[in-house]
């Protein structure tokens, strides 16, 4: 049981949450957190003192990224505050190539002999591996962008929001869901500032100001005499926003099936956690659902996940290059399937784009963590597989000579690789709404919200759950379902895919924690989609008898 | 160096504590100085170092606390943090859980830190992954591993006279081996507090040859089957069963250790051959002896003969009930018995060996069902003998399910700083195949 790894900060639903322990840096106060920190001047000083040293041990490239992570997480249950955990995380990382080896060293002592002393170490772990170096580094040319910056394009920052005001509103969603029939409710609040300084021997000075936000919560109904419990996870989504995000606008608010409210750009804490209690108790009580064949009717929180695990992470070239082989795994989305030019991942309808610019999105930032400026590009195209996600030292490998720019590391205290931008499906062309589809559905479940998920290691063969799941017979939803998990395989699922709902109906998922690498790191990324239909998804029912 | 030793750990808190003028205050100091290395494609990737120590203060008035951490150590820094704590302190709600600091504690002298580990170089990480690739390429297979090494250091120091310190290291190694034709994975993991112990190469052969005897797996119907589950794959499921032992959640009505009116402590939920417990002591698993709050942590019977011994109580949640509070464990030790892996192939007429699984997640907290794949070496065992590998599948299954099911305890092996032995169980249920390798 690898607790070390993890920092146990509060419960949230029927499960313990743990927070990866690199998500924690030191504890400050919230009035800390709007210390504006070091200067650019002082940074460049600072980065150049890397990259001059390592130049002096022989190092052929060099990046310095100076990094101070401002985070804060309000955690509640029921009518008590739980924690509030404000963070700073403040040090350097230097990433060098000495005989055609990568080393990479940290350290927090950001001053010039606590950096000289890192990057000599950097640069002694290159050279020591380069000892047994069979494929020396190749990098994709950048040209360097000399003094640039990017800011998150946020109207609330976090840090200027008062503490008893985020308090307030995860208490009134606890009450609200207490009110509504819940016996138990956990909610939380994950802020996240990102200050990010980059510089490379080509040239970069990158200053950089990113902002993520996700509210939370876990609302559980239990019924004692039958001794069984039920939670209902939030409907809200983790983004690129600032506070502007907890306003709960009308104007962003969209009716799902079956009654459901849900979020685009900004969201109703307090609405969702009243219904949340509701449905709970209606779990309780709702029809074991009968295994079989469905067609599966996916709402944008729901198919997000099944996007970022069955398109997101096989398209990702380090795991089909192999170079993820002992952990995540591989991927079936080969390089001669890709070569092909023919490989059919999807139906035709199945457009799925890579994006690290889209507004609001968790992997917007403006140059990726190797200063390469960030873009949109296309994964699959009418159904065919056309390109990977790919960085500097990787895509001469796939006969391309630009990275993607999505490279990706969660501190200054961890290398940089490869990282999922956003992985989005495409809108239907055509007008058709949430209501159309389920007409159209004779004998289906409409499911929204995420659910348990597991994928093997080369992403053929999946099994999702869902937050709720609705029997949809002859056009209409007739109720409520429990114990429902589908099992598919990734290019059967997607051929599957019939019809998607159009743009009016499109809204981003996003991962907080996407873990990946060794020594894990994680990463957060959205996907973007609207409902979509699935035919003939092969349905399981997880209840057991104990 | 990160690592202090405990009379500078000491001076330094003693120090911080001295400028302190609130109703209690504690202190932690810890730090932490890591390397790892990675490689793939029988080729170094990536590698790094890391440094890091820091000083946690947390003041207390009455039921407010506050919280400020530094990690510089000079006596203005240390006035400076405090005096940071102290304010927030005074701003902070009340929290109504919040137990006082505890007093003097006696601890066990734990053997958790061992110095041939705290020694490991660039060049010795170097080797290990040489050692790992140079018998894959030789095999025509493909290696990508990983070690990483740490050495660290804990205290703590409270206003009511309590004082901890422990030093640990450990070093944690995998590599995943596949076959160039792409249909055969193989794969082994091993973990020390002593680096002394391990033996890359070994280890690396291991993995090489269940790549080698993986390939060209065959397809055979998903059902329910007895299975031979080494120490790794068991380990998977028997998390889901760590995770439930918070006596809260149970108390509360929302956990697998729940039931009406309370908990399940007492009852008999699994086979009377499977005991659990946890050890900080053990030679084989070694850990501090104290954790985070300052609690000892002494051997702790969990599950004993089938029979849940005892929950996690947080000391809040003990004061409530009325109990003694029970500190989560830090490592799990499961009772195993005499036969080897050999012994299990040998006595199972009609079966499959699962060498781990894979993406494993819950799927009802309920019934504590687990989801999840097998992955890097799975096999068909007939009559006795292992008689081909068999394409992965996907299981659908619960811990309480599975240690009902008991057929044959075997050997224990360290895994993941706990001792698992490799079990035989029947109707395992496996619930579709995957083409993945």
């Amino acid at each position: 049981m690898k607790r070390r790894d993890f920092v146990q900060l509060s419960g949230l639903g029927a499960g313990a949450l743990l927070l990866p322990s690199t998500m924690m840096g030191n504890s400050i106060s919230a009035e800390a957190l709007l210390n504006p920190g070091m200067d650019t001047v002082v940074k460049k000083r600072m980065a150049d003192v890397a990259l001059n040293t390592a130049k002096s041990m022989g190092a052929t490239y060099a990046d310095a990224r100076i990094g101070r992570y401002m985070n804060q997480y309000v955690f509640t249950r029921e009518d008590k505050v739980q924690n509030v955990v404000n963070t700073e995380s403040f040090g350097i990382g230097i990433r060098v190539i000495a005989n055609g080896t990568w080393g990479f060293a940290s350290t927090n002592s950001v001053t010039e002999d606590g950096i000289k002393k890192a990057t000599e170490q950097a640069v002694a772990i290159a050279k020591a591996n380069s000892k047994f170096q069979k494929e020396p580094v190749k990098l994709a040319p950048v040209s360097g962008q000399g003094e640039v910056s990017w800011k998150t394009p946020i109207k609330k920052d976090f840090k200027e929001v008062p503490v008893s005001e985020k308090v307030d509103l995860l208490l009134r969603a606890n009450s609200a869901a207490l009110e509504n029939g819940a016996n138990f409710v956990n909610s939380a609040l994950f802020m996240v500032n990102e200050q990010k300084y980059f510089a490379s021997t080509d040239g970069s000075y990158i200053d950089q100001d990113i902002h993520r936000i996700w509210p939370t919560f876990g609302v559980t109904a239990v019924d004692q005499a039958a001794g069984k419990f039920k939670t209902r996870q939030a409907m809200s989504a983790p983004m690129g926003m600032g506070y502007e995000y907890m306003d709960g606008l009308d104007s962003e608010k969209l009716d799902g099936a079956a009654g459901l409210k849900l979020y685009r750009n900004s969201y109703d804490m307090v609405e969702d956690a009243t219904i949340a209690a509701q449905q709970a108790k209606e779990m309780l009580s709702a029809k074991s659902v009968d295994p079989g064949k469905y067609d599966l009717v996916l709402e944008p929180n729901h198919l997000g996940l099944t996007i970022h695990e069955s398109v997101g992470h096989p398209t990702e070239l380090d795991r089909v290059l192999g170079y993820e082989a002992n952990y995540a795994g591989t991927s079936f989305a080969t390089m001669d399937k890709w070569k092909s030019g023919d490989f059919k991942y999807g139906s035709d309808i199945v457009n799925i784009v890579a994006d690290k610019t889209q507004t609001g999105s968790l992997g917007a930032v403006g140059y990726d963590d190797e200063g390469v400026k960030c873009k949109k590009w296309d994964i699959i195209r009418n159904g065919i597989l056309v390109n990977y996600q790919a960085i500097r030292d990787q895509v001469n490998m796939i006969d391309q000579n630009e990275s993607h720019g999505c490279c990706y590391a969660q501190s200054w205290n961890d290398v940089q690789f490869q990282r999922m931008p956003n992985i989005s499906l495409e809108a239907g062309k055509d007008p058709y709404s949430i209501d159309q589809m389920v007409k159209d559905v004779e004998k289906g479940i409409y499911i929204a919200g995420r659910g348990s998920y597991s994928i093997d290691q080369q992403r053929y063969n999946f099994q999702f759950g869902g937050t709720v799941f609705y029997e949809i017979k002859n056009g209409e939803i007739v109720g409520m379902l429990n114990d429902v998990a589908y099992q598919s395989n990734t290019q059967e699922f997607w051929n599957s895919c019939a019809k998607i709902c159009d743009q009016n109906d499109y809204r981003l998922f996003g991962s907080f924690f996407d873990g990946k690498g060794q020594p894990s790191q994680i990463s957060a990324v959205s996907h973007g989609s609207s409902t979509s239909r699935f035919n003939d998804i092969n349905v399981i029912n997880t209840g057991r008898t104990i | 160096m990160a690592i202090y030793k405990e009379d500078e750990a000491r001076r330094i808190m003693e120090k911080a504590l001295s400028f302190s003028t609130a109703d209690a205050c504690e202190i932690n100091l810890s730090g932490n100085e890591s390397g790892n290395i990675r490689y793939a494609r029988n080729s170094v990737s990536t590698s790094g170092h890391r440094s890091n120590q820091t000083l946690v203060v947390q003041s207390n008035f009455g039921k407010r606390s506050g919280t400020a951490t530094i990690d510089e150590f000079d006596d203005e820094s240390l006035k400076r943090v405090v005096a940071r704590a102290e304010e927030l302190a005074k701003l902070s709600p009340e929290n109504p859980e919040f137990m006082a600091p505890l007093g003097p504690q006696s601890y066990d002298p734990s053997v958790s830190y061992v110095q041939a580990t705290a020694d490991i170089t660039p060049e010795y990480r170097a080797e290990v992954a040489n050692n790992s690739i140079e018998p894959a390429i030789a095999k025509d297979v493909t290696a990508a591993g990983f070690l990483n090494d740490s050495a660290s250091f804990d205290a703590m120091l409270n206003s009511n006279g309590l004082f901890a310190y422990n030093k640990e290291t450990s070093a944690n190694f995998t590599v995943t081996m596949r076959t160039n034709d792409g249909t055969g994975s193989g794969w082994v993991t091993r973990d020390y507090n002593d680096i002394a112990k391990f033996d890359a190469a070994e280890a690396s052969r291991i993995a090489i040859d269940k790549a080698v005897m993986s390939r060209e797996a065959k397809a055979i119907e998903p059902g329910k089957y007895t299975v031979i589950l080494e120490p790794s794959a068991a380990l998977g499921l028997l998390n889901g069963l760590g995770n439930a032992i918070n006596a809260r959640q149970a108390d509360e009505g929302r956990s697998f250790m729940s039931k009406e009116g309370g908990n399940k402590m007492g009852d008999k939920i699994v086979d009377e051959r499977v005991s659990i417990w946890s050890d900080p002591l053990h030679p084989e698993v070694p850990t501090a002896t104290w954790n985070g709050a300052g609690q000892p942590l002494k051997k702790t019977t969990w599950i004993e003969n089938g029979i849940v011994k005892n929950l996690a109580y947080s000391r809040y949640w003990a004061e409530q009930k009325g109990v003694d509070p029970v500190p989560y464990p830090s490592n799990f030790i499961m009772a195993g018995g005499d036969a080897s892996l050999d012994e299990l192939i040998k006595s199972t007429k009609k079966g499959i060996l699962v060498t781990r699984l894979w993406y494993i997640r819950s799927v009802d907290p309920q019934t504590l069902l687990y989801t999840g794949l097998t992955r890097d070496g799975t096999f068909y065992i007939e009559n006795g003998a292992i008689k081909h590998p068999v394409k992965n599948f996907r299981f659908n299954e619960s811990p309480i399910i599975m240690l009902n099911n008991l057929e044959t305890l075997g050997k224990q092996v360290r895994v993941d700083g706990n001792l698992i032995p490799y079990m035989k169980v029947r109707d395992f249920t496996f619930t579709s195949l995957s083409d993945a390798v």
